[in-house]
């Protein structure tokens, strides 16, 4: 049985008897890894890939800052890209960082490694699932760079209709590749509700998980309760560019705002599949660094779940000017406003738990905080966007690049870098270097905020998104975040060479190091493969961070 | 879509782990779990969990159907008279006959009755194949009229301006009878697999978890031909 | 009326055994053949618009019973019945705000809906048109015809969807 036992920072290297194997020296091997039906080794492989799709996805953001430098295009008296390119790059963005990145990101990721040991189990439900939509992971990867290489699409990533049933390229091998794609995520989600139910450990209530669960808990029932209409959707796609069904082609008597109906019926919760685990991991860095017990458990856990289940009845909002009737783009807009009341909930609550804690600025909790500032910028811009009247003058404009880069990048990913330095040393057995981790967040927020900041501007004056040129009055602004981006990218890199270069020295890192109480903090780091040496019994609720009074 | 599998615990990790404090000595035990109630309950939520998915892939094709028969009501009324009513009728017939058999398959293989669990599966199976037959019969009548799905339609009215009806309603018609027959076809598959085990002895009352599974499989198959069969063959 | 209390015996017989048993499959059986029959009888009577509602009445009941009985969620564990009410759940949230859209927008197109149309079978008479559907000529024009396809030669032409001149009632 283990207590639960608040372990501060001075608890360092050799406190504890550290076993000599633990899951990533137990076995050797290219197969090992390949073939391994370890929920930890299955989370790190996925950590590697959608690393490189970020890194991927991130090249071709910096280009299209690049190409919009200037209004000419020319760097060093050269065009750098045509605008038939253009379409093509940041088509590819969007199609690597929804599907490749964001979306697997935390849950498939972060999740896969962290999930079961918060649950006290040794693994996940379905263990060759697991891996099983790893490799359809890597099928699909491998299927959008194929892709990418013959000649990429330049439809945007939301594949919409007639567009995309016109155009030339490999527009049907892309989708494949997204509905290969959304099979992964659908039997991750699968694996994680079943996981859920059944794992947890004794004497672990529903109210007794930690908050991260709750949130990929409501992230795993929208990827199975919206995946397979995205599934669907593209088949139809597919065979309408093909064969011309009659459904989405105007041409032959389709509906061109029908795609848009099925596409966004996954894509609205899709895009809750993104924030909600960068939430969930925000619900963990808050209580630990704040050292105090998280402010309305209860509210926080149910407002997961709620955004989950409103994410369902709001979809039409990215609808309001594509022809869609009145009547629903005011029910739409109507229903919108639902979702700030869980946001709201969550923030307030979070907030509410760093109010007079013991608060230590290590790098997960600045990138906590930064999360905070952002994704309350980004939640604050989806009412303007949500209400009918503003969206009309704002859609399609950077006004709604910046704010879903707020929500997405700003808030998912921010929570994500947080969660990875967060639980880097249970991963790894490492410390990072902690003031490079400090300084690498605040040039990240700081370029992040340049970069998109900036794009709210050129929005409201009416830059619009997806173009290739822009008047000459707009020059200043897009400069101005083109050098964000340069700050932003040049973060990132820094994190990723600090993080890289803690690999190479030994194992040093505390089991628990930031004196969380969890239970994913009660195993060794890394752990071992069975996770823990004794079955845990919980007996206290999360965050407790009342001293234990021994017998 | 649905080869993809789903994890049954066949017990490939087997026992060597089960002694992890609960003397379960069960071949089919995983070491992650508890008990064997704790696995098989699991495995039950994620077939159900994979029958949602199931349902709301259909369930857009449903949608995308009745969306189109609404925008072209009087090509596909007149498309659906010409459909066989007897092969939409005798498919229904089989299929429901096939779901008792599968639900008494697991019922023997529950109740310790080996020899019984072959014999239904194997009628499940046989049904399965009248249904695939009758299902050519109704496709090679289409395909002889010119009925083929979307651009390949060569029947009356491809040559009218604007009567796309006639086209889109055969692409649906083959689109969700055709993935319906995928799933009898990979249905066939997982039943055969199932018989295979069941005569080799290994279900028994303690352990039945994949005859169950293959079951629920089975019936959201019928259940899926339970909508299509009068949106279909009983539109006049 | 029949079938109702036939299944209803059925369940109340499975309840003293553990669960379900050969008698309640076999009762449920019997009961998703009779329902079979009645929804092919309905489809003779004409009910205009109605003969859908009773067809998706008919397969909803007989998929609850599937559900309930050979799929055995009348004794199964809630969590499992919530997640398979949830799939139909969703579906219908899905169809629900699809159609108020496309009900709003005037989709279906009155062009379509008064056009004669050419029978599929050479010969036949094509099928009569039960559904009442507002005359283009009175009801809001959601679709506009496109202007080309008024043309005569827009047979070879790709033809756009709204339009279809050559047969229209007028």
């Amino acid at each position: 049985m283990i207590e639960y036992q608040v372990q501060t920072m001075a608890a360092k290297v050799g406190d504890l008897p550290r076993p000599k194997k633990n899951y990533l020296n137990e076995t050797k091997g290219f197969w090992s890894w390949a073939g391994t039906l370890d929920h930890k080794r299955i989370g790190v492989m996925y950590l590697v890939g959608t690393m490189f799709a970020f890194l991927l996805g991130g090249c071709f953001a910096l280009l299209i800052r690049l190409t919009l430098l200037t209004p000419t295009h020319k760097l060093f008296g050269k065009v750098l890209i045509d605008a038939e390119t253009y379409n093509r790059v940041f088509t590819m963005h969007g199609i690597i960082m929804v599907f490749l990145f964001i979306i697997p990101s935390v849950p498939a990721a972060l999740g896969n490694f962290v999930m079961p040991l918060m649950l006290g189990a040794k693994d996940v439900a379905f263990p060759r699932l697991n891996l099983a939509s790893f490799y359809l992971w890597v099928t699909g990867a491998l299927m959008a760079i194929t892709a990418m290489v013959l000649g990429a699409v330049d439809t945007g990533w939301t594949f919409y209709t007639p567009y995309s049933t016109t155009t030339d390229g490999p527009v049907t091998l892309m989708t494949g590749a997204a509905f290969v794609l959304g099979f992964s995520s659908i039997f991750t989600g699968l694996n994680f509700i079943a996981t859920v139910h059944k794992l947890r450990a004794p004497g672990m209530g529903w109210f007794d998980m930690p908050l991260f669960v709750w949130g990929i808990y409501s992230t795993a029932l929208i990827q199975i309760l919206a995946t397979p209409v995205l599934g669907i959707t593209l088949v139809l796609l597919m065979l309408e560019r093909n064969f011309g069904i009659g459904i989405f082609d105007p041409r032959i008597g389709g509906d061109p705002v029908l795609f848009q109906h099925f596409f966004w019926f996954y894509s609205h919760p899709a895009v809750y599949i993104m924030i909600l685990p960068g939430m969930a991991i925000i619900s963990e860095l808050i209580p630990t660094f704040s050292h105090k017990t998280i402010f309305g458990y209860r509210a926080i856990a149910y407002s997961s779940v709620s955004l989950a289940l409103v994410s369902f009845i709001v979809w039409g909002h990215h609808m309001f000017v594509a022809g869609q009737s009145q009547l629903a783009t005011v029910v739409f807009s109507a229903l919108t406003f639902l979702v700030a009341i869980p946001s709201g909930v969550k923030v307030f609550n979070w907030l509410g738990t760093m109010y007079k804690g013991n608060i230590s600025l290590d790098t997960p909790m600045l990138y906590a905080i930064a999360f905070l500032i952002l994704f309350t910028i980004g939640g604050l811009t989806g009412i303007f966007l949500g209400t009918l009247s503003t969206d009309v003058h704002l859609t399609d404009t950077y006004f709604v690049v910046a704010h879903f880069h707020f929500v997405m990048m700003g808030g998912t990913v921010t929570a994500f870098l947080g969660g990875l330095h967060y639980w880097w040393p249970k991963m790894t057995g490492r410390m990072y270097a902690e003031k490079w981790g400090r300084v690498a967040c605040v040039m990240y927020t700081i370029g992040f905020n340049m970069t998109f900041l900036t794009q709210f501007f050129l929005g409201a004056k009416g830059m619009p998104r997806r173009y290739y040129n822009y008047l000459d009055q707009f020059q200043p602004l897009h400069a101005f975040s083109t050098v964000g981006s340069w700050v932003l990218g040049s973060s990132l890199f820094l994190t990723a060479a600090y993080l890289l270069a803690s690999l190479r020295k030994p194992a040093d890192a505390p089991d628990n190091p930031w004196g969380g109480t969890t239970l994913e903090w009660h195993c060794s780091s890394p752990p071992i493969t069975h996770n823990f040496e004794e079955q845990p019994v919980v007996e206290r609720e999360p965050y407790d961070y009342r001293p234990v009074k021994h017998a | 879509m649905s080869t993809t599998p789903i994890d049954l615990p066949h017990g490939a990790q087997g026992a060597h782990d089960a002694g992890h404090g609960h003397g379960d000595v069960d071949p089919h035990f995983q070491h992650h779990f508890t008990t064997m109630e704790q696995q098989n309950d699991t495995a039950k939520i994620g077939m159900w969990l994979f029958l949602v998915t199931e349902i709301l892939l259909f369930g857009g094709l449903f949608v995308g159907f009745g969306l189109m028969q609404g925008r072209y009501p009087r090509e596909f009324v007149e498309a659906h008279t010409h459909l066989v009513r007897w092969q939409g009728s005798l498919n229904t017939i089989v299929l429901l006959f096939s779901s008792f058999t599968m639900v008494m398959a697991v019922d023997s293989a529950k109740k310790n009755k080996p020899s019984k669990t072959v014999w239904y599966l194997v009628i499940t199976i046989i049904c399965a194949f009248v249904f695939l037959f009758v299902k050519y019969l109704e496709y090679s009548h289409k395909f002889e009229e010119g009925w083929y799905p979307a651009k390949w339609y060569r029947g009356v009215g491809d040559a009218i301006p604007g009567s796309h009806g006639y086209a889109t309603f055969f692409a649906f018609y083959f689109m969700m009878t055709g993935l319906h027959g995928i799933h009898i076809v990979v249905g066939i598959g997982l039943l055969s697999w199932i018989l295979m085990r069941a005569r080799r002895g290994e279900f028994s009352s303690a352990y039945y978890t994949p005859v169950d599974l293959v079951g629920l499989y089975w019936h959201i198959v019928d259940m899926i031909w339970i909508y299509l069969f009068p949106l279909y063959y009983l539109i006049q | 009326m029949t079938t109702h209390t036939e299944t209803h015996s059925a369940g109340g017989h499975a309840g003293k055994h553990e669960h379900g048993g050969p008698t309640t499959y076999a009762l449920t059986l019997v009961a998703l053949l009779i329902l079979t029959g009645i929804t092919i009888g309905a489809s003779y009577i004409d009910l205009g618009s109605g003969n859908v509602v009773v067809a998706l009445a008919i397969a909803t009941i007989k998929a609850t019973l599937v559900a309930l009985f050979f799929m055995h969620l009348l004794w199964d564990k809630p969590v499992n019945r919530i997640i398979a009410v949830a799939g139909f759940l969703f579906l219908g949230i899905f169809l629900m705000f699809d159609l108020i859209d496309l009900d709003a927008r005037n989709y279906y197109l009155p062009q379509n809906v008064h056009r004669t149309v050419v029978p599929l079978v050479p010969g036949t008479a094509p099928a009569p048109l039960t559904e009442i559907l507002p005359n283009p000529d009175e009801g809001p024009t959601g679709a506009t015809p496109v202007p080309g396809a008024e043309a005569p030669a827009a047979s070879t032409a790709p033809a756009p969807a709204a339009a279809a001149p050559a047969s229209e009632k007028k």
